[in-house]
């Protein structure tokens, strides 16, 4: 993948005159290497949840649901790393988005909420993943189920998917605790008007709203039924969330008959991670 | 091998095990591609499974990557300040992808 | 090669390396917590305790092995001790109770060549160690942590407490001890760990 890169970088280069060499090229766009990213924008979800918005110069572009790694180090040289799944759609060249959760006694989350600013600049690895991932060229129909933050990954696809003028059927089943704490709520109620095919169904877990009347238990096989009922017997299905809602669903979902090549999975740990 | 299957389902500690996703960038880092779509054969069982579906345990001195299937140890990985170690001894092969 | 890191500005990470006499008993390059990480290799093992034996084999005249209730019957004792984690946090007395691996071995006649013990446990990890570093009180098989019975994702039903000792020498879900005249590198000191671990000298890795 790197020599890909390098070669895109040889062309545009004019005659040289006198002593023929090659030219010396940059270093490549290093897939794996860590680049600075530039904080351009941020923005509030939920009352713990916030997007940054990443500049960056060097960016190959990505495929939904692929993540990057996050690194920190501080001054005496001590340094964590974090995987955030990419929020934005690749049609957006040049910067990405990640949404982090806030987790309270979290080393890196209150920190990306509280001591980060937009100027401040972080550095970033990526795009990384080639398995949990979907693009239009794939088609549908698509059963996208997240819980929590797992929708992260779930919403670049979404959001290809509108920007790609894609009208395949596609559900999105996603679990949240309360009302409050849906993420990127407004969007997805305004894409579910468009009437392009695309649904978004909510389960409220834990606290629901006076005269709700959707679902409000955990995610099983009864309701993945009747969710993904629109979208016939094998649709092409993204499972991301916490670890047990992940490996229950994935269950339910093999029980209802969806076969496991059509099922892809992304756990991301405890909840609130 | 359901047994161990079934424990993986109610444990507990199951939540905080993540998969091959998860470590996607160090194996990257390592492999040179990104291997999580790619094939994996675990030597124990034979099963082959796609290494982002490997179980990753990664709370730890190093990464462990089981086989989703029978739950044994597939590939090992300890990143020192030095050096990175690894053992894909647990795998009868891992399938890199090729330059496209 | 030294590569030039940049530094995140701001960035200090969750780390408190202690004060007054907390401070001189964090080991080097440790941070102190009074959580209690779960950090694993692999799925919880949950044998029932109807089916678990603890056994000493290998250099002693003839192997013992303990039930469940006959390991209880042992005189046990409380442990009040430091605890060091390789990845860097160090938890101040921990309290644990449980029984000597000096009770355990006089249960055994060790025969002259015995050196080294290798501890088993399910799921399939081992560590080992010096004979001499799990004599004298040095090490004990636990299976009470902070007055309850010790969680399964904690190495419940009992697991190896050697305090002086990395905490990935501290055996979760033990079985037995293996008694060798070969050192034999466990799963950890097999893949870049130091092969003795004590935490005041640093030992994280081999080479250190």
């Amino acid at each position: 993948m790197a020599g890909r890169a390098l070669l895109g970088r040889l062309t545009g280069r004019g005659p040289v005159v006198g002593r023929v060499e090659p030219p010396v090229p940059p270093p490549p766009a290093s897939r794996v290497g860590w680049q600075l990213a530039t904080v351009t924008a941020v923005r509030d979800e939920t009352p713990t949840v916030r997007s940054l918005t990443l500049g960056l110069p060097d960016w190959p572009g990505h495929r939904p649901g692929q993540h990057v790694d996050l690194r920190l180090t501080a001054e005496d040289g001590y340094s964590v790393e974090r995987s955030y799944s990419i929020a934005s759609e690749p049609e957006r060249a040049g910067e990405i988005d990640i949404t982090v959760e806030r987790i309270p006694d979290g080393e890196v989350s209150p920190f990306l909420h509280e001591v980060v600013v937009v100027g401040d600049r972080l550095e970033v690895r990526g795009p990384i993943g080639g398995y949990f991932v979907w693009e239009a060229p794939l088609g549908g129909p698509l059963f996208l189920i997240g819980g929590g933050s797992g929708v992260v990954p779930l919403m670049a696809m979404v959001r290809h998917r509108a920007r790609a003028g894609m009208a395949v059927p596609a559900r999105l089943l996603l679990s949240s605790r309360g009302a409050d704490e849906i993420i990127y709520r407004a969007e997805l109620d305004e894409l579910s008007a468009q009437g392009d095919g695309f649904q978004v169904v909510h389960t409220l877990t834990r606290q629901q709203p006076t005269g709700w009347t959707g679902y409000s238990r955990r995610i099983d096989e009864a309701m993945l039924a009747e969710v993904s009922e629109a979208l016939g017997p094998n649709p092409r299905t993204y499972l991301c969330g916490p670890t047990a809602l992940v490996e229950s669903a994935a269950n339910a979902l093999v029980r209802l008959g969806l076969t496991p090549d059509r099922v892809r999975t992304e756990r991301f740990g405890p909840s609130g991670t | 091998m359901e047994e161990r299957i079934a424990l993986m389902r109610d444990d507990p500690a199951v939540d905080l095990t993540v998969d091959g996703n998860a470590v996607a960038g160090v194996l990257e880092a390592i492999f040179g591609g990104d291997p999580t779509a790619m094939p994996g054969q675990c030597g124990h069982c034979r099963t082959i499974s796609l290494v982002g579906t490997m179980r990753a345990y990664t709370r730890g001195p190093g990464i462990v990557l089981r086989c989703p299937a029978c739950a044994e140890v597939v590939v090992r990985i300890v990143r020192t300040p030095t050096a990175t170690f690894v053992d894909a001894s647990g795998a009868a092969y891992l399938a890199l992808g090729s330059e496209s | 090669m030294s590569e030039e890191r940049f530094v995140t500005r701001g960035f200090v990470g969750r780390r408190d390396h202690g004060a007054g006499d907390a401070r001189s008993r964090t080991p080097p390059g440790q941070y102190l917590t009074r959580d209690f990480p779960v950090l694993s290799a692999g799925p919880t093992p949950r044998t029932p305790l109807d089916r678990w034996s603890f056994t000493i084999e290998g250099l002693v005249s003839k192997p013992v092995t303990w039930t469940w209730d006959q390991l209880q019957a042992l005189p046990a004792r409380d442990w009040v001790v430091d605890i060091s984690c390789v990845t860097k946090w160090t938890h101040l007395d921990m309290r644990w109770r449980g029984v000597s691996v000096d009770t355990l071995l006089e249960a055994v006649e060790l025969q002259p060549s015995a050196a080294f013990v290798i501890a088993f446990c399910d799921g399939g990890y081992t560590t080992n160690l010096p004979l001499a570093d799990v004599l004298n009180n040095q090490a004990f098989v636990a299976w009470e942590y902070d007055g309850r019975a010790l969680a399964p994702e904690h190495g419940g039903p009992a697991r190896l407490v050697v305090p002086a000792r990395y905490f990935w020498k501290s055996a979760k879900w033990i079985r037995g001890l293996r008694i060798v005249d070969r050192d034999d590198p466990g799963f950890w000191e097999s893949l870049g760990y130091h092969n003795r671990g004590d935490q005041w000298l640093e030992e994280r890795y081999s080479g250190d």
